[in-house]
């Protein structure tokens, strides 16, 4: 008599548990879910100040001020490359030497005796900044004048200074264009230098710097549209200059409204310590990570000959069209060696196809996942191996 | 063949030419003068506007409370000028040093060629004083200048008031980055002059002066101050300068804005601002005040102690307070305050004032015309000798090939030199006479001033402008006298020759003045052109006498004379003018000798020989 009992307790106990366990796993689910919510793992910051000479005062200010606050939500020095000319502080004409305040009621000092300045006076060049920005630096260069971003992290730029339409002047000697700068952030995503940037750029028409951004992940901010002036209105009051803030949001793949301001100016510590065991799962935006990647690392060293310092397959990224998208039927050799989970059918594939042309749109909230991504993108490298080949590379020169 | 080079063509061509010739004059003349009408109507008048990108996006706060004290310092100068009839050095001194600055002083001291009647002064002898505000935290490379000019007509001891609460507030501020000077000079321009040669190290005007002591590095811009008074009601400007050199029009855009920011009311050649441009009344207003910069310009006299400034390419603006009959009034601080504005805007500078315009006409403190505007009348007028010569040379030409031609042969032949056929002797007298009379009257006044002393009871200063108008006058019994040594063989071309050169000499000389000092050449242009076009021994002679005689530089700078005085509305009694005139002949004698102005030598070695080639050709038998 007692053994049906204790059966039956140990059944209730057992669904008990498990009910429990489940709704533990949820919420460990539910806080790995958060885990990898956005897909970066590392914060940086590039500020750059374009301008000299004391009648820009506010242009340093605005920068520091940036510095300021990122650097107090947490992205720390060795993460920050500040590029200013730093006239400010001690120039003849400060009324209080070794300050630069960011308003005229003078309450908050932005420069204080902690500013590690990377890039000084006469060093911020289109050169310099191009430099930092795609990793093509001299080996004797500094750590802290180095931007050291790998495709997980999120970079913050932010540039004020003189601009017109189309370009930016950098301290009276020269400027750079919008079509450098798009390049130059084309070469950041090829070389896989980051995993979204936010570009803030507060100059007069500062839209027009946007306007030829190609890549993906970019989202873009300014502080005037074009044919307007961006002026301090300590200066000139609202009502005589307008200046409306603009932005570019096509090319970001998530949606803005979820994305955090402390994303790209705070700084990510991803350590949570957990005692439980969390299955990661495909479907809910969770994969297996590591047994793919490291699968697709190995079969994708083989048809490589010409760049071996770097996973090109995985640098590579087209404009793709959802005719391309097909299944090949010749081996290029993987498709056969590899236990792709039966799931996966060709419409699961064309749904997956991946957003990063300029034309399309996110298919929908449940294939953001970075280790998603890193699934489409196997995909995609598979079916386009022969054009891997066809040196889409080269227009990187890289080395 | 080419257009000039076919023969039938040019015979076409110089038939048009002849025929258009009088009716093209005439237009453009007209055009000339209606160029020159229309600079202060708003489409060839712009609105000013800061083009230094230093000076215009920095926010100023002046923070100058010194009024009281300014008034104590004058009060104090004042007495003390009074007492000692002479600038009070040592009180200067020590006040300078009680507030902080660097102080030394400068002698100097000159003897005028002939005594000076206005200012009462022949042997001129004085002290500049001068306090050097160091830079805290800058090497001494830069400075700016306020000066204060100080003269026994004009005490101006608000002015040094207001110059030494400035000095002391700007001492107890660490933002500067040039040095500032702070200048007192005596005997007016003249100590301004010695002071700028002995601190360039230069000398220009025969000044004697000791050498600085202390310098400042490069000046950068200058204020000069003139206040007599207690309050103002208005601040009037003055830009034009020696030689008529203007400043950079940056630094009155600093001055206006200064203005506007204060609410001070700011004038230009005294006049007030037009408000409304859309109508007629403000370009009529602005008209008044472009003639008057024109006239003033024209005179080359320096306004002010910044005309001598500009002389070494400083940009410099005199500031005049003036004390009307106007209910509202300003007291020391509101100027002070815009005076400490400007300084700081200036301290600001990285560079010198080069971004805005070196040359420009002023139809009111708001609106500039630019030079690559007004030029075009100029050259409108010069369009006309130019037609004229181009007329004569051809009339000289075919006088030569017209028997041929007569003739109908196809090919005369290389035209007979028609101006060859004058011999050079008939030309070249009259030329070499009328600038040997020119010589004389830019040599003779002042070296014989003792002889006429001795011999006529007259002081040296009548003596030299009764001497200038006698030889003026003299030169017009020429044309009778010279025609007994020389003798022509074709007297039509000889005249014609004559008036060729002479044309041609008048539009070079007249091109080269418009081109540093436009309201010069403008206004002898508007004047003399029309008489040296229509001038020829053919012809009713009464009446080419008489415009010529209108026309003659003497003629009219009296006519100028009285054009000013009537814009300014205080208009002249015939009387009157006259004396001004005589006036005006003694000081355009003396600035040339004293500061360099070149307005004299101009008119009586360039213009006046000119003018009476026109008159011999008039006069020609």
């Amino acid at each position: 008599m007692a053994a049906p009992c204790f059966f039956s307790r140990l059944w209730r106990a057992a669904l008990a548990l498990l009910a429990l366990g489940s709704l533990a796993a949820s919420q460990i689910e539910d806080q790995a879910k958060q885990f990898f919510r956005s897909g970066h793992t590392n914060n940086w910051a590039v500020l750059v100040c374009t301008s000299r000479f004391w009648f820009n005062y506010r242009h340093v200010a605005n920068t520091l001020s940036v510095y300021r606050s990122v650097k107090r939500l947490g992205i720390p020095d060795s993460h920050i490359v500040l590029m200013l000319a730093d006239d400010m502080a001690c120039n003849a004409r400060n009324p209080k030497p070794a300050t630069v305040f960011s308003h005229k009621n003078m309450e908050l000092n932005v420069y204080g005796d902690d500013v590690e300045v990377d890039y000084r006076s006469y060093e911020v060049t289109v050169e310099n900044f191009l430099r930092v920005l795609t990793g093509r630096i001299p080996p004797s260069t500094p750590r802290s004048k180095r931007l050291l971003s790998d495709d997980r992290s999120n970079i913050l730029i932010y540039m004020t200074g003189h601009g017109g339409n189309g370009f930016l002047k950098f301290q009276d000697s020269e400027e750079i264009t919008n079509i450098e700068l798009a390049d130059a952030f084309e070469q950041m995503w090829q070389k896989r230098r980051y995993n979204e940037l936010l570009f803030i750029i507060d100059t007069c028409q500062g839209a027009s710097m946007y306007e030829r951004f190609y890549s993906p992940n970019i989202m873009a901010l300014a502080s005037s549209q074009v044919g307007e002036d961006s002026l301090s209105f300590q200066v000139c009051p609202k009502s005589l200059c307008v200046s409306t803030p603009g932005h570019r949001t096509d090319l970001f793949q998530r949606d803005p409204k979820h994305v955090l301001i402390t994303d790209f100016f705070g700084s990510v510590r991803k350590v949570e310590i957990t005692t439980e065991t969390l299955s990661l799962q495909r479907d809910s935006q969770i994969t297996e990570s590591s047994y793919k990647e490291d699968r697709m690392d190995e079969e994708l060293m083989e048809p490589l000959k010409y760049a071996e310092q770097l996973p090109v397959a995985q640098i590579i990224h087209q404009a793709l069209l959802a005719e391309v998208w097909t299944l090949p039927s010749a081996p290029c050799g993987m498709l056969g060696s590899r236990s792709w989970p039966a799931t996966f059918t060709e419409t699961e594939a064309e749904g997956l196809a991946p957003p990063w042309g300029l034309h399309s749109r996110p298919v929908g909230p449940y294939h953001h996942g970075f280790l998603q991504d890193l699934w489409n993108q196997a995909h995609e490298v598979h079916f386009l191996d022969s054009r891997v080949r066809e040196g889409r590379v080269e227009d990187c020169s890289l080395g | 063949m080419g257009l000039l080079s076919d023969p039938v063509r040019r015979r076409a061509l110089a038939r048009i030419v002849l025929r258009l010739n009088t009716p093209l004059c005439v237009l453009s003349y007209v055009a000339g003068i209606a160029w020159f009408l229309a600079l202060a109507f708003p489409p060839l008048t712009q609105r000013t506007y800061m083009s230094e990108n230093a000076m215009g996006s920095t926010m100023v706060e002046e923070q100058f409370v010194g009024g009281d004290r300014a008034q104590g310092f004058a009060r104090d100068f004042a007495a003390h000028q009074r007492k000692s009839r002479a600038l009070p050095v040592a009180w200067l001194e020590r006040m300078m040093r009680s507030v902080g600055l660097e102080v030394y002083t400068q002698s100097f001291s000159r003897k005028l060629p002939f005594p000076d009647e206005t200012h009462e002064r022949f042997m001129v002898s004085g002290t500049n004083v001068y306090g050097i505000l160091r830079a805290p935290r800058a090497a001494s490379t830069e400075s700016l200048v306020l000066t204060v000019p100080c003269g026994p007509d004009s005490t101006n001891s608000q002015a040094v008031g207001l110059l030494l609460a400035l000095a002391a507030h700007f001492r107890g501020q660490i933002y500067w980055a040039k040095d500032i000077i702070f200048l007192v000079t005596e005997h007016d321009l003249m100590g301004t002059e010695a002071w700028l040669e002995a601190y360039h190290d230069v000398n220009v005007t025969g000044m004697q002066s000791s050498p600085l002591q202390g310098r400042a590095g490069a000046i950068q811009a200058a204020v000069a101050l003139e206040l007599n008074s207690d309050v103002v009601t208005s601040l009037d400007v003055t830009v034009e300068g020696l030689n008529g050199q203007l400043p950079n029009l940056d630094l009155l855009n600093l001055f206006q804005t200064f203005c506007q920011k204060g609410g001070l009311l700011c004038t230009l050649q005294g006049k007030l601002q037009p408000q409304d441009w859309t109508s007629l009344d403000g370009p009529l207003q602005g008209l008044q005040t472009l003639l008057l910069m024109v006239l003033r310009q024209a005179s080359g006299r320096p306004h002010g102690p910044h005309g001598l400034f500009l002389r070494y390419r400083v940009e410099a603006l005199t500031l005049r307070g003036i004390n009307s009959f106007r209910q509202y009034k300003y007291d020391l601080v509101t100027v002070g305050k815009a005076l400490e504005g400007m300084f700081r805007k200036l301290n600001h500078l990285l560079e010198r004032l080069h971004q805005s315009f070196f040359l420009y006409l002023l139809p009111a403190l708001s609106r500039f015309v630019s030079i690559g505007v007004y030029m075009p009348a100029t050259g409108f007028l010069l369009l006309v000798l130019g037609l004229k010569a181009l007329e004569l040379w051809m009339q000289l030409h075919e006088v030569g090939v017209s028997p041929q031609e007569a003739g109908g042969s196809p090919n005369p032949g290389p035209p007979l030199p028609g101006a060859q056929g004058v011999s050079l002797a008939s030309l070249l007298a009259p030329v070499l006479i009328s600038q040997a009379m020119g010589l004389a009257l830019y040599i003779l006044p002042v070296l014989g001033q003792h002889v006429a002393v001795q011999h006529f009871p007259v002081a040296e200063a009548e003596a030299v402008v009764l001497t200038l108008l006698a030889i003026y006058v003299a030169g017009l019994a020429l044309p009778h006298n010279t025609h007994r040594v020389v003798s022509s063989q074709a007297p039509d071309r000889g005249w014609m020759a004559l008036k060729l050169v002479a044309l041609i000499y008048l539009a070079l000389q007249l091109g080269c003045i418009a081109l540093t000092n436009f309201s010069l050449g403008f206004l002898l242009a508007a004047t003399m052109v029309p008489a040296a076009a229509l001038t020829s021994p053919h012809g009713p002679r009464p009446f080419y006498a008489a415009l010529l005689m209108l026309t003659s530089p003497a003629a009219i700078l009296l006519g100028s004379l009285f054009l000013w005085r009537e814009l300014q509305e205080v208009p002249l009694s015939l009387a009157e003018g006259w004396q001004l005139f005589l006036t005006a002949l003694a000081q355009g004698v003396l600035e040339h000798h004293t500061y360099g102005a070149l307005l004299f030598p101009l008119l009586a070695l360039g213009l006046y020989p000119c003018w009476l080639l026109f008159w011999n050709v008039l006069f020609w038998k």
